[in-house]
C-alpha cells in the first residue's frame, strides 16, 4: 500500500518502512560475508574524536556509549558519524565505550540507556563528532598535498582533491600526527536536504554476526580459566542464608566450591550443569526477613481499598469533584494490573574477575556507572579499579538497569577471594523469580459527560509501589512525593521531568497518587514504565466514556486533541490508513488507543475477531507514530513490533503472583511467552517530520493492550477491567 | 572420553554423560552460537541439528548422541558465503537482539531443507516452538518466504 496515493494533494507524509516491498528484495545469496573481518585495533590507531578511531588501514572503529539490546542503537549511532564522516558506515568496527564520563549520557550525566531518548541525545553529539573529524581529514590533506582546503572532498573514506588526487582517511594518520593537527572546535553539520544515510532504512549494523552465532553476548563470555556458577536463590525473594549445608553439592565430581553470597548460596564448578546439579542438592537455611505472608492477592485488596482513600495530589485542573457530584449520571471503574516480569530471552549473567586491586567485569548491562560504583563500594576499590566490558544483550525491556547492579554483585562476590573469572548464570526460574518486576497495580477512574456528551470531568486515582521512591532517583522523579513514573500517561499537563501531557483535554481533570510501601519483590522499569498500566485505565476508561456519550472513540480522541496539533494528525491518519470507517463482519471488533510517551505520540488501532467461548485473535494492528524526523524507519519498524508483541503478551497473558511471598510463575509454561504463530499483523506508518528526533523503543508497548480490550468490548459488549485477559474471559487463540 | 562428531569434525569431551548436548557445546567446546533459554524444551534457542533433524539441545543428554553428527549454526555460513537463510535473515533485517535467532535459523534451515517452498501452515508449524521476546516473529515469515526464493534461484538452505 502506498498511503501517500491516499492523499494525492498533499505532500507526502508518510515514510514507507519495508525494505521487502515491490520485489526490493533481490539480494543474491552469492555476496560475500557482509562487512570486514572484525580487526583488533592497532597500536597506530588514532583517535580523531572520543567516539571515533581510525587505522592506517582504513578501519574507522566507534565507540559506542550506548548499550544495544536489540533496539538498534548501534545502527543509529553508525549511521550518525558516517552521514557526516561520508565513509560506507556497514564497513564500521564498534567497541563498547569505558566506563569514561565523557561517554555519559548526556539527558542522564550517567552511563545509562534507557527512557527511549537515546537517539535524541546522540544525534547532534554524533553527527559533529562524524564532522570533525571530517574536518580533520581535510585539514591533513590539506597539509599534505599543499592544497587550498575549499578544493578538497570526501566520499567513501577518502579525501578527493580537484585535481584527481585521492588519500585514504587512514594514511592521513601520519599528517596528522606530524602537524599535531587536531579536529576543530565547532563545525558546520549538512543541510538534512543532503542527507543520503540518515532517514532512510538501514538494516543492523550488527545484522551479521547475529545469523552466524559468532555474536558475543554476556554468557558468551569465555575467559581463561574461568569456571562456572549457579545460585540458589531463596523461595522468598529478599530472604538471607541462615546456614548451609553443601556436603552433598561438594561430593559431585567437578564442582569446586561452595559459598554463601547476598543473593544465596553459589556452587562453582567446572562446567555449568555441574553447577545446577550442586545447587539441587544444598541444603539451606533461609530467614525470610518477615516477608513469607506477603501475596498480590493480598496487595490488590489493600490497594482497591486505598483507592477510595484520597491519595497525593498529581493534578488538579478545574473542579472534577464538584462536576462529578453535579453530574446527572457519572461512571466509575476499577482497573487492576498485576506484576509482571520481563523474562529476557538470555536469562541474567555475569562474569568477573576480582584481584586484591582491581575488577574486572563483562557483562551485558544497560546502567555501566552504577555497576562500577556498587562494585566499588562492595570492593573498597577507586572506581577506575572497576573494568566494566559490555557485550550485547539478549534483550533487556528494563531488567538490565538495575539499581542495585543485582545481576553483577552476585558475579563479583562470588568471584571474590577465587583467582580465576566466575561466570553466574541465572536459570530461567531463577530469572522468572529475580524479584524485580513492573509493579501491581490499581487504578479507580470516575468521569461525567457534558450536554454534548463529550468528557467534562475525571478524577483518577492510581495506587501502585513507587520505582523511584528511596533510590538515588528519588529527587528527580518524585515531584511532591509522588512518583513521576506512577502517574505519567494519566496527566495532561507536563509532571517534573516528563515535557509532555496526555495530549488530550478534558476541563476538569483531577490525578491522585498512592504509594504503598516497597515491601517483598522490587518495582522496577519494565518497557515503557508508567503506560504499561496508566496507558491501560486511561483509554480503556476513555472507552467508556465515548460508549456512554454514544461518541465514536475515534472520534471521541480527535475532539479532546483538538488543540494537539501532532497528536490530531497522528490520529486523522490512523483513520485513514486503518479504514476506521469500513464495515465489520459479526464476531469481529475493532478498538483503538493513544498515547504520548517520552514526547512522541502514537497510535494504534486493531481487529479482533472473537468466538463464543471468549477465545480471540488479533488479525491487524495499525500503528501510527510521530517520532519527529525517522533517523531509520527500518528500525522504527522492528522497535514497533517488537513493542505491539510484548504489550499484547502481556494484556494476553502476563502476570506474576506472590503466594506467602514466593512467586508461583518458573518457565515459559506458567509465565507464557506470545508465539510466533499468534503474532498479528503489524502496519507501521511513520510520519514525516523534521521535528528533532524523539523516542520510539518504548512507544508501541503502550496504546496495543487497552486496544485490544476495546476491540474485544467493540465485538463483545464485555468490558475486562482486571488483566491479563486469560483470567477474566478472553483468551488469545494459541 | 565421549567421542562426538561436531560440525563434521570429530570431538573427545570429558563430561558427565548425563551433561545436556547444550552444556557440552558451550562450555565444553566454547561453540557458543547455541544458546540456553528455558532449560526444559519450551523456547527453541538451543536448536541444532542431530542427523539433520532439528532437536532441543538443552534436554538431551550428551551420551545419546555419540554415534549421531551434530551440526551447529557456527557450521552454515562456510568458505566465506552464507547460506540461503542466512541471507534472507539478513535482508529482512530479521534480528533485533539476536539471541533467540539461532535456534531460529535452525529451526527454518531444517525446515526448508526438507520443503524447500513451505506454505505459511508449513512455517507455523515448523516455528511456533521459537520463542522471540523482541517480536520479530513477523520478518522471520519474512525471511523463510524470502530464502524460499533464494534456494529457488539456486542457494543452498
Amino acid at each position: 500500500m502506498n498511503p501517500s496515493s491516499l492523499h494525492p494533494n498533499r505532500r507526502s507524509f508518510l515514510k514507507s518502512t519495508g525494505l521487502l516491498t515491490a520485489g526490493s528484495l533481490l539480494v543474491g545469496f552469492e555476496i560475500p560475508l557482509m562487512g570486514q573481518p572484525r580487526l583488533p585495533a592497532t597500536a597506530s590507531g588514532l583517535m580523531a574524536d572520543a567516539f571515533i578511531r581510525i587505522d592506517v588501514n582504513n578501519t574507522i572503529t566507534l565507540m559506542m556509549n550506548h548499550a544495544e539490546f536489540g533496539n538498534g542503537v548501534y545502527t543509529s549511532l553508525a549511521m550518525m558519524v558516517a552521514e557526516e564522516l561520508d565513509f560506507d558506515w556497514q564497513t564500521l568496527k564498534w567497541e563498547a565505550a569505558p566506563t569514561e564520563a565523557q561517554y555519559f549520557s548526556p539527558i542522564f550525566g550517567e552511563y545509562l540507556t534507557a527512557g527511549s531518548v537515546s537517539t535524541a541525545g546522540a544525534l547532534k553529539p554524533m553527527r559533529e563528532a562524524g564532522a570533525k573529524t571530517r574536518q580533520l581529514l581535510l585539514t591533513a590533506a590539506s597539509r599534505l598535498w599543499d592544497a587550498d582546503i575549499r578544493s578538497l572532498s570526501t566520499s567513501a573514506g577518502q579525501v578527493h582533491h580537484a585535481d584527481g588526487r585521492s588519500v585514504f582517511y587512514g594514511d592521513l594518520i601520519d599528517t596528522i600526527r606530524d602537524h599535531d593537527l587536531k579536529p576543530p572546535k565547532s563545525v558546520q553539520l549538512k543541510d538534512p536536504s543532503e542527507f543520503t544515510v540518515l532517514g532512510r532504512p538501514q538494516r543492523r549494523l550488527e545484522g551479521p554476526e547475529k545469523v552466524t552465532g559468532e555474536a558475543q553476548f554476556g554468557i558468551d563470555v569465555r575467559r581463561p580459566g574461568m569456571v562456572y556458577g549457579a545460585v540458589l536463590r531463596p523461595p522468598v525473594y529478599g530472604s538471607l542464608v541462615k546456614t548451609f549445608d553443601a556436603e552433598a553439592a561438594l561430593k559431585i565430581p567437578g564442582v569446586i566450591k561452595v559459598k554463601a553470597i547476598d543473593a544465596g548460596v553459589v556452587v562453582l564448578a567446572k562446567d555449568y550443569w555441574t553447577a545446577t546439579k550442586g545447587v539441587k542438592v544444598l541444603k539451606v537455611d533461609w530467614d525470610d526477613n518477615g516477608l513469607g505472608d506477603l501475596s498480590t492477592a493480598g496487595f490488590t485488596e489493600e490497594y482497591r481499598a486505598l483507592s477510595r482513600q484520597p491519595g497525593l495530589l498529581a493534578e488538579n485542573i478545574g473542579d472534577a469533584e464538584k462536576t462529578i457530584q453535579a453530574a446527572e449520571s457519572s461512571l466509575e471503574s476499577v482497573y487492576e494490573m498485576p506484576y509482571l516480569a520481563h523474562a529476557t530471552m538470555e536469562p541474567m549473567n555475569c562474569t568477573a574477575q576480582v584481584s586484591p586491586d582491581r575488577c574486572e567485569i563483562w557483562v551485558g548491562t544497560q546502567y555501566q556507572s552504577n555497576d562500577r560504583t556498587i562494585v566499588a563500594r562492595l570492593l573498597g576499590l577507586p572506581e577506575e579499579q572497576v573494568i566494566i566490558h559490555r557485550t550485547l544483550m539478549g534483550g533487556t525491556f528494563g531488567r538490565r538497569a538495575s539499581k542495585t547492579a543485582d545481576f553483577v554483585t552476585d558475579a563479583v562476590q562470588a568471584a571474590q577471594g577465587e583467582s580465576v573469572p566466575v561466570q553466574i548464570i541465572w536459570s530461567r526460574e531463577e530469572d522468572m523469580r529475580g524479584g524485580h518486576y513492573r509493579p501491581l497495580f490499581v487504578h479507580r477512574v470516575r468521569g461525567s459527560l457534558d450536554d454534548a456528551g463529550y468528557p467534562e470531568a475525571w478524577h483518577q486515582t492510581v495506587v501502585g509501589q513507587s520505582i523511584m521512591q528511596k533510590t538515588k532517583h528519588d529527587p528527580a522523579y518524585l515531584v511532591r512525593g509522588i512518583d513521576i513514573y506512577s502517574v505519567d500517561g494519566c496527566l495532561q499537563e507536563p509532571f517534573g521531568v516528563f515535557p509532555y501531557g496526555t495530549s488530550y483535554q478534558i476541563p476538569n481533570h483531577r490525578v491522585e497518587s498512592h504509594n504503598p510501601p516497597k515491601i517483598g519483590v522490587r518495582p522496577h522499569e519494565w518497557r515503557a514504565v508508567g503506560h504499561t498500566h496508566t496507558g491501560i485505565a486511561y483509554e480503556c476508561f476513555l472507552d467508556e466514556l465515548a460508549h456512554k456519550g454514544g461518541k465514536d472513540p475515534l472520534a471521541l480522541r480527535l475532539h479532546l486533541t483538538r488543540d494537539h496539533p501532532r497528536m490530531h494528525h497522528v490520529l486523522k491518519t490512523l483513520e485513514t490508513v486503518s479504514g476506521w470507517a469500513s464495515p465489520l463482519a459479526e464476531g469481529r471488533g475493532r478498538g483503538l488507543a493513544a498515547r504520548i510517551y517520552s514526547v512522541s505520540p502514537i497510535a494504534q488501532a486493531v481487529e479482533v475477531t472473537v468466538n463464543a467461548n471468549g477465545e480471540f485473535s488479533v488479525d491487524r494492528v495499525i500503528c501510527v507514530v510521530d517520532c519527529g524526523f525517522a533517523v531509520n524507519p527500518l528500525g522504527i519498524e522492528s522497535q514497533i513490533q517488537g513493542g505491539v508483541m510484548l504489550g499484547l503478551n502481556a494484556v494476553a497473558y502476563g502476570a506474576i503472583d506472590l503466594v506467602a511471598g514466593q512467586v508461583q510463575q518458573s518457565n515459559f509454561h506458567d509465565y507464557r511467552p506470545l508465539r510466533f504463530q499468534q503474532m498479528p499483523k503489524v502496519e507501521v506508518h511513520i510520519i514525516e517530520s523534521d521535528a528533532p528526533s524523539t523516542g520510539v523503543g518504548e512507544q508501541a508497548t503502550t496504546p496495543i493492550a487497552p486496544a485490544v480490550a476495546n476491540a474485544l468490548f467493540n465485538a463483545t459488549g464485555q468490558r475486562v477491567r482486571q488483566f491479563p485477559l486469560d483470567r477474566h474471559g478472553f483468551v488469545l487463540k494459541a | 572420553m565421549l567421542k562426538l562428531m561436531i560440525n563434521g569434525e570429530p570431538e573427545s569431551i570429558d563430561a558427565s554423560p548425563d551433561t545436556p548436548l547444550l552444556w557440552v557445546l558451550r562450555d565444553h567446546l566454547h561453540l557458543t552460537g547455541t544458546k540456553y533459554g528455558c532449560g526444559i524444551n519450551l523456547c527453541g534457542a538451543c536448536t541444532v541439528h542431530v542427523d539433520g533433524a532439528p532437536v532441543r539441545s538443552c534436554g538431551l543428554p550428551v551420551a545419546s548422541v555419540v554415534d549421531q553428527s551434530i551440526e551447529t549454526i557456527e557450521h552454515l555460513a562456510r568458505d566465506g558465503k552464507y547460506t540461503a537463510v542466512q541471507q534472507a535473515w539478513l535482508d529482512a533485517d530479521v534480528a533485533q537482539c539476536g539471541y533467540c535467532q539461532s535456534g531460529q535459523i535452525m529451526a527454518a534451515t531444517a525446515l526448508l531443507r526438507r520443503v524447500s517452498s513451505p506454505n505459511d501452515q508449513q512455517i507455523d508449524a515448523a516455528m511456533n516452538g521459537h520463542i522471540c521476546r523482541c517480536g520479530t516473529y513477523q520478518k522471520i515469515r519474512e525471511a523463510i518466504h524470502h530464502a524460499s526464493k533464494l534456494i529457488e534461484q539456486g542457494g543452498q538452505a
